[in-house]
C-alpha cells in the first residue's frame, strides 16, 4: 500500500500486512512509522493510491469505512471509542446498527467475554475506568460478528496489570476465530501474543516474521525493544 | 386568611403564568438544543419557524371555524396542529436540502452555520409575514377559563381569586406529554438512541453504520414539530404576532444555555429558571407585601424590580451570568 491523507504526500510508501484467520498480528514502530495510518489505510480511512487491500479474497479499495463494517471489518480507534452518554448496553446496540437480525446471542458472547461490562450494563460507558472503556471499545465493534477486528492501540493509557488482562481477552477473541489486527506502543508484551509482527519505519516495512522471530531478532531488539 | 390570600395572590400572578409561559419556553428550547446536540450549530431560525408552524396552524383553524368545526371548550387550533406540524416539517426539511445540506458536505464550522441559520431567518421572517401581515391575529376559541377569578371567589370566600385559563392548562398537559414522548424516543427507540449517539460520538457513530443524514431527517421533523407545538400554545395564551415569535428567541436560547446546550433534560429546566426570573422580577409585588407586612412597613412603592417591558432584560443577565460562570450550563452540556 501507498498513499496519504487527502491530497497530503504519501505517509506509506509501501507497507505490507497480512492477517489470516483466527490469527493475531501486529504493527510497531517508532513514533511516526505510520502504525495508525498502516491500519486506518486498511480500513478505508485515507487514500490508498497504488496498491491493494484485499479482504476475503475480495479487492475493497474503493469501499468506504461503513461499507467494510458491513463486509465484516470491526474497528476501535485509539480515542473516542465509545458513547461516553450513553450506557454499556446501549453502546452494544449502536455496535449492532448495522444488522437487522436478533443480537442478543452477541451481546451474551461479549457479556461472557467481558464479565465486568455485564455488571455495569446500565451505567453510563463515560463513568467507567480506562481498562472498562476499552472493553466497553471493544465489545461494541464485536457486536457486528466482524471476521477482522482492528485496535487501535487499545492498551494506550491503562495499567500494567490492566493491559495483561487485556491482551488475555484479545487471545481470546482470536481464538473465537477472529483474526486480529492491532497496532501496539508496548510492542514486547504484544508481540509475545502475536503471530505475526510488522515493524514499520518511516512508512515501510522494516522487519516482518512471526512475533517470537522478532522478538529473538537482535537488530529489532536493540532499535525497538532496548537491547 | 392573610397567608392564604398572598398564597393564591402570587399564585393567580406567578405561578400559573410563570409555569405557563416556561412550558412554552421548555418546548422552545427543546427544539434548539437538539438542532444544537445533533447538527452542531445554534439555530437563529426556531423562533421563526415557531412563527411559521403557528401561522399555517392559525389558517387552517380560520379554514375549519368557518366550516363549522368545534372542539367543543377545547380551542379549535388543537385540530390544526397536526397540519401546522406536517406543513412545518416540510418547509425545513426543503430547507435543509437546498441550504443547511451544501454546508454540511463542506463542513463548516458553526459559526459560519449560525450565520446561515441568521440567513434562513430572515427568508422565514419575510414569508411569514407576506402570508399572514405583521399584525396581532386572535384564533383562540373554546372555554376562555378552566376556572374563573370570580368563581373561585366565591368557592372559597377568599379575597383573592385564582383564574386558569384553558390555555394555560393546555400548554401545561401538551407539555408534560409531548416531552413524556420525546424522552421516550430519545431513550428507548432504535432511531432515537442512533440520535444520541451521534450526537455523542460522531465519528464512531458513523463506524456503527448510523446514517447520518437519516438522523438529521428525523431531528428536523422533531424540531419542527416542537416548534408548532411551542409557537401555537403561546400564540393561544397570548396572541399570534410575528415580531413577539422573533423575541422569543432570546429567552428561548437563555433557557437552552442556562440548562446546558445539547441537553433535552437541560433545555426543560432552564425554561422554568427563565420564566420565573422573568414573571417574579417584572411582578409588583406591593399587594403581596400588604398581606403579609405589618401596616406600618407597607410599601409606598409598587415593589417591582423592573418594568414589564425590560423584561429580555432578565434572559440577558442570566444569559451573560451562566456563561461567565458556568457556561456548560446546569445540566453539564456542551460549553458554547
Amino acid at each position: 500500500m501507498v498513499g496519504g491523507y487527502g491530497r497530503g504526500p504519501d505517509i506509506l510508501q509501501g507497507v505490507t500486512i497480512e492477517v489470516d484467520r483466527g490469527e493475531i498480528a501486529v504493527i510497531v514502530g517508532p513514533n511516526g512509522a505510520g502504525k495508525s495510518t498502516a491500519m486506518k489505510a486498511v480500513f478505508g480511512m485515507l487514500n490508498v493510491h497504488s496498491g491493494s487491500v484485499m479482504f476475503d479474497g475480495e479487492d475493497i479499495r474503493t469501499l468506504t469505512p461503513q461499507a467494510r463494517v458491513a463486509k465484516g471489518m470491526g474497528f476501535v480507534p485509539q480515542t473516542h471509542n465509545i458513547f461516553t452518554s450513553m450506557s454499556v448496553e446501549e453502546n452494544l446496540e449502536m455496535g449492532a446498527f448495522l444488522r437487522k437480525d436478533d443480537f442478543a446471542d452477541t451481546m451474551e458472547q461479549v457479556y461472557d467475554l467481558f464479565p465486568i461490562l455485564k455488571e455495569k450494563r446500565n451505567q453510563h460507558a463515560g463513568e467507567l475506568s480506562g481498562g472498562q472503556r476499552q472493553q466497553v471499545a471493544v465489545g461494541r465493534a464485536l457486536m457486528t460478528q466482524p471476521k477482522l477486528l482492528m485496535l487501535d492501540e487499545p492498551t494506550a493509557g491503562v495499567s500494567p496489570i490492566v493491559m495483561d488482562e487485556l491482551f488475555d481477552r484479545i487471545i481470546e477473541v482470536a481464538r473465537t476465530g477472529i483474526s486480529i489486527l492491532m497496532v501496539e506502543q508496548n510492542a514486547r508484551q504484544a508481540l509475545e501474543i502475536a503471530d505475526k509482527g510488522y515493524v514499520l519505519v518511516q512508512g515501510a516495512n522494516a522487519h516482518t516474521g512471526t512475533g517470537k522471530e522478532l522478538l529473538a531478532d537482535p537488530q529489532v531488539r536493540k532499535s525497538f525493544l532496548g537491547g | 386568611m392573610e397567608l392564604l390570600n398572598t398564597l393564591v395572590l402570587l399564585a393567580n400572578f406567578v405561578f400559573v403564568p410563570a409555569i405557563a409561559y416556561g412550558s412554552q419556553l421548555a418546548l422552545g428550547a427543546l427544539g434548539v438544543t437538539l438542532i444544537y446536540g445533533i447538527l452542531r450549530f445554534s439555530n437563529f431560525a426556531h423562533g421563526d419557524t415557531m412563527a411559521f408552524g403557528t401561522m399555517v396552524t392559525v389558517l387552517v383553524t380560520w379554514l375549519l371555524q368557518s366550516l363549522g368545526v368545534s372542539l367543543g371548550p377545547l380551542p379549535t387550533a388543537l385540530l390544526a396542529l397536526p397540519f401546522g406540524i406536517a406543513v412545518t416539517a416540510a418547509l425545513v426539511l426543503w430547507t435543509d436540502r437546498v441550504v443547511y445540506k451544501f454546508y454540511r458536505k463542506q463542513k463548516a464550522k458553526p459559526v459560519i452555520l449560525v450565520i446561515v441559520s441568521m440567513g434562513v431567518m430572515f427568508v422565514m421572517n419575510g414569508l411569514v409575514r407576506f402570508i399572514i401581515g405583521p399584525d396581532d391575529q386572535r384564533f383562540a376559541d373554546g372555554e376562555r377559563f378552566i376556572i374563573g377569578a370570580r368563581d373561585f371567589k366565591k368557592m372559597t370566600g377568599l379575597d383573592e381569586g385564582l383564574a386558569i385559563k384553558t390555555s394555560q392548562g393546555l400548554t401545561v398537559v401538551t407539555a408534560v406529554l409531548v416531552v413524556a414522548a420525546l424522552f421516550w424516543f430519545l431513550n428507548h427507540t432504535r432511531t432515537g438512541k442512533s440520535m444520541r449517539a451521534y450526537s455523542d460520538n460522531e465519528d464512531l457513530a458513523l463506524l456503527s453504520g448510523i446514517n447520518p443524514e437519516r438522523v438529521v431527517a428525523v431531528t428536523w421533523i422533531l424540531v419542527a414539530a416542537l416548534a408548532t407545538v411551542a409557537g401555537v400554545l403561546y400564540g393561544l395564551d397570548k396572541s399570534f404576532k410575528p415580531f413577539t415569535y422573533f423575541q422569543l428567541l432570546l429567552p428561548i436560547f437563555a433557557s437552552a444555555i442556562v440548562g446546558g446546550l445539547g441537553s433535552p433534560l437541560g433545555a426543560i429546566a432552564g425554561g422554568f429558571v427563565i420564566a420565573f426570573s422573568e414573571v417574579t422580577i417584572t411582578y409588583a409585588w406591593k399587594k403581596a407585601a400588604g398581606y403579609i407586612l405589618p401596616e406600618s412597613l407597607a410599601p409606598d412603592g409598587l415593589l417591582q424590580l423592573l418594568a414589564v417591558d425590560y423584561k429580555f432584560a432578565v434572559s440577558f443577565v442570566i444569559l451573560v451570568v451562566v456563561l461567565l460562570f458556568k457556561p456548560t450550563g446546569l445540566f453539564k452540556g456542551k460549553s458554547v
